[in-house]
Formats: structure tokens, sequence, C-alpha cells
């Protein structure tokens, strides 16, 4: 097959617009997440990583809206979230108890073309690391990474408070091959059989189980505010050059 | 919400604005004049609107005030977009 045309190549990028999406399934993920499946005729797919703005207007007009990371999407739909409370949210705590399926939203996307991994862009390794929800993009680019038969080294490194807040439990352990390797840290309690330690990362555990900077990974790293700016201060001490290092902040606590 | 974002959250606002997805374009700040993707700039949602400010520097780099049937946009902190055809 041969390369097309420049042009055609930024042409291919889906453009951002405001579609309706119909809500086909609610899942409940973990204790405090939901999986939402989308249904949007108008979807035009999006690249891992990308992310969509998802507004909500109440009956008196009021309207809010959130940027959430998707997690999958194909042209034509559906496209699938998942979705955190963040306990003094506007717009989460919504989507994970209220909201039903044949419910209709409004989503503006694909959004974003900094935090996103493409096929066959490099032969670099790839260092993944997802704080809590911070998974949902990466999750993406694992899942896309698999789906391109990739084969580049891909690690993702997922730091979680328990077990049962793993978010696509199910979908990341079958994407582990020798292409994909997975690291789970506990922070606050690891399963039975765990023989790791439990806690907080640490700058020693970071660069224990992470692609070490000499051979020159590009790393993606997504979470609360907090742990996005400690993990990039961390990996810098560690040698990665800040250009390798690309960031998506959510906020939080 | 309690603390900022990155200019990975200003895809929506700047995607009615401009044709293409700007967050991975390099901008150079119109105060320390370092260039960086935007995506990369310090963005405070709890304002009016948002603002971005250079993450080296911390000169506001834009802001984007979204007023209904009308956007206020100023990106008077930058000096330069690099945006690819």
């Amino acid at each position: 097959m041969s390369a097309p045309p420049l042009t055609q190549l930024g042409r291919s990028r889906p453009q951002a617009a405001w579609h309706v999406a119909t809500v086909a399934e609610v899942r409940r993920e973990t204790s405090t997440a939901v999986r939402l499946t989308l249904d949007v005729p108008t979807w035009p797919g999006s690249e891992a990583g990308s992310h969509l703005d998802l507004r909500l207007t109440a009956p008196d007009g009021y309207q809010a809206s959130r940027s959430y990371s998707i997690a999958s999407s194909a042209p034509g739909g559906p496209v699938v979230l998942a979705v955190d409370e963040l306990p003094d949210g506007e717009v989460s705590p919504f989507l994970v108890h209220e909201v039903r399926p044949g419910d209709q939203l409004e989503v503006h996307g694909p959004l974003g073309s900094f935090f996103v991994w493409r096929p066959g862009e490099s032969d670099r390794p790839v260092q993944l690391v997802a704080g809590g929800s911070g998974v949902v993009p990466l999750y993406a680019i694992a899942a896309a990474h698999g789906a391109a038969g990739d084969t580049s080294p891909l690690r993702l490194l997922y730091s979680v408070r328990r077990p049962g807040d793993v978010l696509f439990a199910d979908e990341l352990a079958a994407l582990r091959g020798p292409a994909f390797e997975l690291e789970l840290v506990y922070t606050r309690e690891a399963p039975a059989t765990w023989a790791g330690p439990v806690g907080r990362l640490d700058k020693e555990a970071l660069a224990a189980s992470t692609v070490a900077a000499s051979a020159r990974p590009r790393v993606y790293v997504c979470g609360s505010t907090r742990f996005v700016e400690t993990i990039a201060a961390w990996l810098q001490d560690l040698g990665h050059a800040a250009a390798d290092i690309r960031t998506e902040r959510f906020g939080g606590l | 919400m309690a603390t900022h974002l990155d200019g990975n959250a200003l895809a929506g606002a700047l995607s009615e604005v401009f044709r293409a997805d700007v967050t991975a374009a390099r901008a150079r700040c119109a105060g320390c004049g370092g260039v960086s993707p935007i995506a990369r700039a310090m963005v405070y949602p709890d304002a009016p609107g948002l603002v971005a400010r250079c993450a080296s520097c911390d000169q506001v780099l834009a802001t984007i005030v979204d007023a209904g049937d009308r956007v206020f946009l100023s990106l008077s902190g930058m000096s330069t977009i690099e945006l690819r055809r």
C-alpha cells in the first residue's frame, strides 16, 4: 500500500462536531465508576487517547459540560466511556447514578491531537502511566496498539487504590502479550495473592517498573493533576526528556 | 474544580474557532519567548472562562469566555502559533 499524500493525511483526522448520543448501556465498572456505551450514528471515529466534551442541559436551561476520555469508538458508534464519580462533581454523579439506556446526551468531539497515539508512528518503546481513571485514554492506546498488531514495546503502569478499582480489568488482562506489559500498583489494598508492596508509588518504584530513560521511550501520563505533576517531575529526575513526556491532567483533589 | 487542568482541555473550545485541532500546535509565549505545544499550558477553569497560562513563566497565553451566542477569545499572550496545513 502506498502512502497517501500529506494533504489527505491531514484531512483524514476526524473533525470535531456536536453529536446527539443515545445511551445504549450503563454498566457498573467499579464501586465508583460506570461504563457508558453510547449510540452515536454520526460519530466519525477517534484516535486512541482523544476525548470528547459531554454537555448536560437541565430543564431550566442550565448547561454543564465536562471532558471525558474515549475508551473506544468506531465510525458510526458505539462510543465507550468510563466515568468515575467525583464526590463534588456536577456532571459525573448524574452519569454514574441517574443516566439510563435511551437517555440522550450531547457530545462534542473527537477532541485533542496531542495526547494521542497512532499506530506505526514510531519504533520507540512507549511507557504509559495511569493514576486511577486516568487509565481510560491509556487503555484506548493499549487496545489500538493490540488491534494494529504494532510491535513497538508498550508498557502500562497503573496505580489504583484497591483491586476492585481497576477499570477495563478483563480487557487489559487480555491484551497482555509479547508487545504489551501491564503492571499494577496498589496504594491502599492489594489482592490476597499479591507478593509486592502496597503503597503509593515513589521515585524508586517508578524507576524499577517503567522503561528506562536510556531506552528513550515515549511516555504518556494521565491522572489527577497532582498525580501527573508528581510523576512527570520524577520522570525528568530519572533522565527522561521533558519533550518525551506527554501529560493529561483531569483535575481532582 | 479544585485544581488546574492543561491545554488538552482547550480542544473543545478552540475547535469552534480553528478549522483543525490546535492543541498539539506549538505556540510562542509572548512573555518568556518559550515555544511549546498548547496542550502543555496550564489551564484554570474556575474563572468566568478558561484561562491558559504558560507552564514556564505563568504568562496568560489565552482566555476563552463562552457567552452563549458569542465566544470571547484572547490569544494576546501568544506571539506566534505554528499551524500545520
